[in-house]
């Protein structure tokens, strides 16, 4: 980004912590350089004005796709649940949750 | 003997009965038994499954009904497409044992051709890699020099190709996934327009750029494998309400009178080597009485950028549920929280992890307009470049990738020098426009090179003809093809 | 409450529609069965799995658009990004800021409207038990999910910060949920979960001030809540700043027991989603003809069917100011037509009215599915004095229970003859002979005795006969 702050330890921590995911010291350290550089490069486009250029989300201009509301197959419980890592009374188990959803 | 054959002969003959499918797949499963101990294309191989397949393709065949356009043909899938109760990892820890409950569109359909699925391919995890160097599961070799990548991140299937443990194999190509590795293990590879392969049952790595596409030995046979497996789906919303592809029957008509531009900004940074056998592909073009010109499409410097950003956005969503709660990898903690981020800490390797904090920055807060919106502009800037250029030109010539295949371990700790692999391959995949390797000829050091055509949305029949074109020069001027 | 002190508040309603399979994947759409069982690979998540779009959903959407008056406007999809374990994909597909309905409004029974911003699809989450000594999240040892629900289609209808009373609030819920039904998108079941408030609510001392700091309250489940937690939640604030404090923004939780709303987060904690477009799915984009079948299969909206009663009513001169209420009990259970035919067929508007907010309101659901005609022609049998009341209450209730029948059977099954003139004209004659004092002083003008006759005949034929008639034998007799 044109004179934007080159991403640092933090924002990548910040970041991580968002994804979900651990990063060591060590980690943190390697990836704010590999991350930093990759944005850098990034600078030849994050400098041009692109403010009349409307974005491309999807290459092929499609719309309304639509299936009628009926009904499909299932899958077998047994086999959903055999799946999982933890399993009580025919539902996911997952350990305690710290706070209500958004 | 029939390794070596390709799969337009292998179905013909398995449905005239004149050979047979177990035949044909022993053959292959004593290859991937020989050779697949030093290569490692395969992450799994289903021989008993297989043998089931290939005796019901004989059996169909003695009944005298229609065992299918692949009748016989033994395929590998990359390891991110789900087959029903076989496991689907990705390369990834994360999936380490998963069996998908379902098959993915194209397995069904290539089941339904007469295919006989072989096995699962090695992969850069999650399909994040340009050397298949990042899998879970250890690197793949390139058949050709097996100090070399073969890169990737469908290097499985392309290393499959390229030893001949089976005819044709399916890859995804996000950013070059198929091409670049087709190059560099000296097989053709191709990606289809986005939307007409379905994207069923495809593991996601980026989904507005993901694409399905076949790995052969000659362009025939991957016409063959685009045909079985294109077509509508309505279980996949991007996926073209369009009569399924029909392009076997042209790819004999000659590119007599059409425009090849040789992309000038594909050459910029790209191995001397590489360069030539480029130009000698669009002489072969020009000898076959097609227009040659040089074309610029400036905008296509700009891919790279793009689509780093994008990509990496993208995923970061698409790869949010694996969280420990409904399948695969669980690494217990205290809360959920802590259990999430136990769980992706331990299941995902560097690569994928990268990328997932790339692309959720890209997102994020402050930062989304200056990055992926910005990409989407991008996207849309090269889209109106190629556009501009296919008003011109029928078809566009260039390098696959910017060298041959590189040694294991070159660029794995360089992110961005491995990024740069993908350089000529992106802007299809942002274009959501069709492409395809083929072999032409070798490096100076011997190892194979692939050159790239690429073509409008839907114009397949134009890029295969001109394909067949390239392919069949590289057999006369440059020494076999690799 | 302070009298200084003005409330202004905005609401979010989430209705699940009631179509038959879920928004983005063929299994079905209702979840109080056995755990894990309406799932496939799209609502589970599975990697490679990729939704497609309900038409049906869609059509609900337009048609709760069109009702609410708003704008139905070419639409996206986003994905809005947060781990939780009920959300299967770890993001949430959702409409944000292309939704498919925009500027609508709601007009409440007595005249005021509150502006729609807003009503956009998403799709619901599955379901999270919590499993310890609480039963709830705080204190829980671990919990379950089952994500049957999860992909079920939701509507979100967002209020403008129109509404100023928490009686308001309880309003607009209610016409709302009533719109809901009349669009046939919604069952209408708040204590089933199938509509889900909440309310933004600030304070201000007058109209000119600028809002004050909002808070959001969750878990709204009734329309008694929404009342009661607004004006808690009101109070609460308002002490605050008359304390010196000041009003934080938050999200805050409405425990129904306690009566009291809590913490859930702060601002600060706020969620950053990274919405963007969900590369799955493509654009909607309606074209006239498809808006305007939508508007054509619509049937009338709450706010017409009660004037089109207020006016059948008035037409027919009886006094509506008494009738409102039974009339917005009759639109709201969806028995006006029983009503509007009742008097097309020639019964007196008032107790064609009456029986049906009152009796057939009992058993709304099997007055529904009634065949029309049998009600109109036992009304018509009591508005004749066939049937008094008693006994035509009788057959309409089993009508009801047997879901149908024909009611001049059914009153003879029940012994309930049409009493003779001449018979009633005897019963009527005893009944005054037994009570020649309270006979005098009706005969001297004290009116309410004539209930007394009333009573006394009625007791005296078992509940046969017609208290119309009854009180014109008497009066025939006082005359004479």
């Amino acid at each position: 980004m044109a004179g934007a702050p080159r991403l640092t330890r933090d924002d990548v921590a910040h970041v991580a912590a968002l994804a979900r995911l651990h990063l060591t010291d060590e980690e943190l350290e390697l990836f704010t350089g590999q991350l930093a550089e990759v944005l850098d490069h990034a600078a030849d486009i994050a400098q041009l004005d692109l403010t009349d250029v409307a974005p491309t989300a999807h290459a092929m201009a499609v719309t309304n796709v639509l299936r009628p509301d009926t009904l499909a197959p299932t899958l077998d419980r047994d086999e959903v649940l055999a799946a999982a890592p933890s399993v009580e009374d025919h539902r996911f188990r997952v350990p305690r949750i710290l706070g209500e959803a958004p | 003997m029939t390794a070596g054959r390709s799969a337009v002969d292998l179905a013909a003959a398995v449905r005239s009965g004149e050979t047979r499918a177990l035949d044909v797949l022993e053959g292959y499963l004593a290859a991937i038994d020989a050779g697949d101990g030093e290569v490692h294309a395969f992450n799994l191989v289903t021989g008993e499954a297989a043998r089931e397949a290939a005796v019901a393709v004989d059996q169909a065949v003695a009944a005298g009904q229609d065992p299918g356009l692949l009748a016989g043909v033994p395929v590998a899938l990359k390891d991110n497409l789900c087959t029903r109760g076989v496991p689907t990892t990705c390369s990834s820890r994360i999936l380490d044992g998963w069996r998908p409950p379902y098959d993915a569109t194209v397995v069904t359909r290539l089941r339904d051709a007469g295919a006989v699925m072989v096995g699962k391919t090695n992969m850069d995890e999650f399909a994040m890699g340009s050397s298949t160097e990042n899998s879970a599961f250890g690197p793949t070799r390139n058949p050709n020099d097996t100090s070399r990548v073969p890169g990737g991140s469908s290097g499985g299937s392309a290393a499959a190709v390229a030893a001949g443990f089976a005819p044709v194999a399916l890859g995804s190509d996000t950013g070059g996934s198929i091409r670049q590795p087709a190059a560099l293990c000296g097989v053709v590879g191709m990606k289809p327009t986005y939307g007409t392969v379905s994207r069923y049952g495809l593991v996601a790595f980026a989904s507005s750029l993901d694409q399905i596409g076949p790995f052969a030995t000659t362009v025939a046979d991957a016409a063959l494998v685009f045909e079985v497996i294109g077509g509508h789906d309505p279980a996949d919303s991007t996926s073209l309400d369009r009569p399924a592809p029909r392009v076997l029957s042209v790819l004999d008509e000659g590119i007599q009178g059409m425009t090849v531009g040789v992309l000038t900004e594909f050459l910029d940074g790209v191995d001397a080597d590489v360069v030539a056998r480029t130009r000698q592909a669009a002489d072969a073009c020009a000898a076959a009485g097609a227009r040659v010109e040089e074309i610029s499409v400036p905008e296509v410097r700009l891919g790279l950028s793009a689509y780093y950003l994008i990509a990496p956005a993208e995923a970061s969503s698409n790869l949010a549920r694996y969280d420990g709660v409904r399948y695969g990898l669980r690494v217990d903690a205290e809360d959920t929280t802590a259990m999430n981020t136990a769980t992706r800490s331990a299941g995902f390797g560097a690569e994928v992890k990268r990328r997932i904090m790339l692309g959720t920055y890209a997102l994020s807060a402050g930062y989304k307009d200056a990055y992926y919106d910005q990409a989407l502009r991008v996207r849309t800037r090269i889209i109106e470049g190629f556009d501009r250029t296919y008003r011109r030109c029928d078809v566009l010539l260039g390098p696959t990738a910017p060298s041959t295949a590189f040694s294991i371990g070159a660029k794995s700790s360089n992110p961005m020098s491995m990024y740069l692999s993908d350089v000529c391959t992106i802007p299809s995949n942002l274009a959501g426009h069709p492409a395809i390797s083929i072999p032409f000829g070798t490096g100076d050091d011997g190892l194979p090179i692939g050159v790239q055509l690429l073509a409008p949305a839907l114009a397949e029949n134009t890029l295969l003809r001109a394909a067949a074109v390239i392919e069949a020069a590289a057999q006369s001027t440059a020494g076999g093809g690799g | 409450m302070s009298d200084s002190w003005l409330l202004v508040i905005g609401l979010e309603v989430h209705c699940e529609l009631k179509t038959t399979s879920k928004l983005f994947c063929g299994c079905p759409n209702k979840f109080g069965d056995e755990p894990n069982t309406s799932v496939c690979p799209v609502c589970l998540g599975l990697p490679g799995s990729l939704p497609v779009l309900n038409q049906n959903a869609v059509e609900m959407a337009m048609a709760i658009g069109t009702a609410l008056h708003c704008d139905i406007r070419p639409s996206t999809f986003h994905r809005k990004n947060y781990f939780y374990p009920d959300q299967a994909k770890d993001y949430q597909i959702s409409q944000y800021d292309e939704p498919i309905n925009v500027d609508g409004w709601l007009e409440l029974p007595d005249g005021f409207r509150v502006g729609i911003e807003r009503a956009h699809m998403e799709e619901d989450t599955g379901k999270t038990t919590h499993v310890g000594t609480s039963g709830r999240i705080h204190g829980a040892d671990h919990s379950l999910v089952d994500y049957n629900r999860s992909g079920v289609p939701l509507v979100e209808i967002v209020s403008a910060p129109d509404i100023r009373s928490s009686a308001q609030a309880r309003a607009y819920v209610t016409e709302l949920r009533s719109v809901l039904v009349a669009t046939g998108a919604s069952d209408g079941k708040m204590e089933e979960g199938s509509m889900r408030v909440d309310a933004n609510v600030s304070v201000r001392r007058s109209d000119g001030d600028p809002f004050g700091t909002r808070c959001e309250i969750k878990n709204l489940n009734s329309v008694r809540s929404v009342g009661r937690a607004i004006d808690y939640e009101a109070e609460r604030q308002i002490a605050l700043i008359e304390s010196g404090d000041r009003v934080i923004q938050q999200t805050r939780h409405w425990d129904e027991d306690a009566g009291k709303t809590q913490t859930l987060r702060s601002k600060e904690d706020a969620y950053d989603y990274r919405y963007f477009l969900e590369p799955d799915l493509v654009p909607l984009v309606p074209d006239a003809a498809w808006k305007g079948a939508v508007a054509d299969a619509l049937g009338m909206m709450p706010a017409e069917r009660r004037a089109r009663l207020t006016e059948l009513l008035e037409e027919a001169d009886a006094e509506t100011d008494a009738r409102t209420e039974q009339i917005a009990t009759v639109v709201d259970l969806g028995l006006d037509d029983l009503v509007v035919e009742a008097i097309a067929g020639g019964v007196p508007a008032g107790l064609a009215l009456a029986r049906t907010a009152n009796e057939a309101a009992t058993d709304a659901e099997a007055a529904r599915k009634l065949d029309p005609g049998s009600y109109v022609t036992l009304l018509a049998m009591e508005a004749a004095g066939t049937l008094s009341a008693t006994q035509s209450k009788a057959v309409l209730a089993e009508l009801l229970s047997a879901g149908g029948g024909d009611p001049a059977a059914i009153a003879r099954m029940k012994g309930f003859e049409a009493m003779s003139d001449n018979t009633l004209s005897v019963a009527v004659t005893e009944a005054v002979d037994a009570l020649p004092e309270e006979w005098a002083r009706y005969c001297a003008g004290e009116e309410k005795l004539a209930q007394v006759f009333i009573g006394q005949v009625m007791k005296a034929t078992r509940g046969q006969a017609n208290g119309k008639a009854v009180m014109a034998e008497l009066q025939r007799l006082r005359a004479g």
